[in-house]
């Protein structure tokens, strides 16, 4: 059985980004669950946190091919 | 009992579908500008520009089921992207947005079309084009708002923080302004639809693999290709989340360069 163990290490980092994007979205909803009228003003700025999180699972996925 | 469990029935292994996959060779003889997704790049101008010519060509009061595809498309990005996220001065964006927006669009579905079946964007030169334009965009847009020198001191000296943190943030600021946020709205797109494509190869192509073994295996490959089914359904759902995901940034960056402090 051939492979990479950078992989392996990639699938360890991307943890944190998994959990982070959880609690993003998590406190996007009960946000929207209490207050259904904030939902246009919640909306992109839980996207850019969304998005802010994906980066560090994006750098590992980058690492992860180059090294 | 064995043979029925054994991987394949000629006894070769399974390939698994790799980067190799994405390096297609030209479709017409040696020319290296006919590979298949610059092709499918002019595809998806040549069909959102007739798209939107033909929805908008004889606009009425009550509109055809065309016209109002057409302009639903068009006011999500005005309303939602342009409107609710720049502010007042949006209309000058979203003739960007909206090319962005349909552009990224067009390519990411194309991975999930019958014979097209490759997103563009899973090449990783095309999400870098994008980002640059977007790129030089916003700088060019805060430059011209601001000047030169209050952009720029704007953004490595954020104001309201005790002066000996700049030592921490002014690097960090410029990285993500000149460095972070091209990279990542060029990658995220490019890994999300490697992917995604990645993903969908290895599920057919399994399944396919294990409809050629023995018996056991092929009665186990219809729920492979049962889960690459429901596989390209949520694909349709991430390509889509991808090209807005992609122009909201680009509107959020628009709207931070455009605000008078950060």
């Amino acid at each position: 059985m051939t492979g990479t163990l950078n992989l392996v290490g990639y699938g360890l980092s991307a943890i944190g980004p998994a959990i982070a994007t959880g609690m993003i979205f998590a406190a996007y909803i009960s946000g929207v669950a209490r207050q259904p009228e904030a939902r246009s003003v919640l909306q992109p700025i839980a996207f850019l946190g969304f998005a802010l999180a994906e980066a560090l699972a994006l750098f590992g996925l980058v690492l992860a091919f180059v090294l | 009992m064995g043979s029925l469990f054994r991987l394949s029935g000629e006894g070769e292994g399974f390939v698994p579908p790799s980067s190799n996959d994405f390096e297609l060779p030209p479709v017409f003889g040696d020319n290296a500008f006919t590979t298949k997704p610059i092709i499918l790049v002019f595809l998806s101008v040549i069909l959102v520009s007739v798209f939107f010519l033909l929805s908008s060509r004889k606009a009425a009061i009550v509109p055809s089921k065309l016209q109002f595809a057409g302009e639903s498309i068009y006011s999500f990005v005005r309303n939602d992207l342009g409107r609710d996220i720049i502010g007042h001065e949006f209309m000058r964006f979203v003739p960007y947005l909206f090319t962005l927006f349909t552009f990224v669009l067009t390519n990411n579905i194309f991975g999930i079309v019958p014979f097209l079946q490759f997103p563009a964007m899973s090449r990783v030169s095309f999400p870098y084009v994008l980002a640059v334009f977007t790129f030089v965009v916003f700088h060019y847009v805060g430059i011209r708002k601001q000047g030169l020198g209050k952009y720029l001191k704007d953004i490595m000296f954020m104001p309201g923080v005790p002066k000996p943190v700049y030592v921490l943030l002014t690097p960090i600021e410029l990285a993500t302004f000149f460095l972070v946020r091209p990279l990542t709205l060029s990658l995220r797109l490019f890994a999300n639809m490697f992917a995604g494509h990645l993903l969908l190869l290895v599920f057919i192509l399994g399944g396919e693999h294990l409809f050629q073994g023995v018996l056991g295996l092929k009665l186990i490959s219809p729920f492979a290709f049962a889960f690459g089914i429901g596989l390209t359904f949520f694909e349709f759902m991430v390509q889509c989340l991808q090209a807005y995901i992609f122009t909201l940034l680009t509107a959020l960056y628009i709207a931070g360069a455009l605000a008078d402090e950060h």
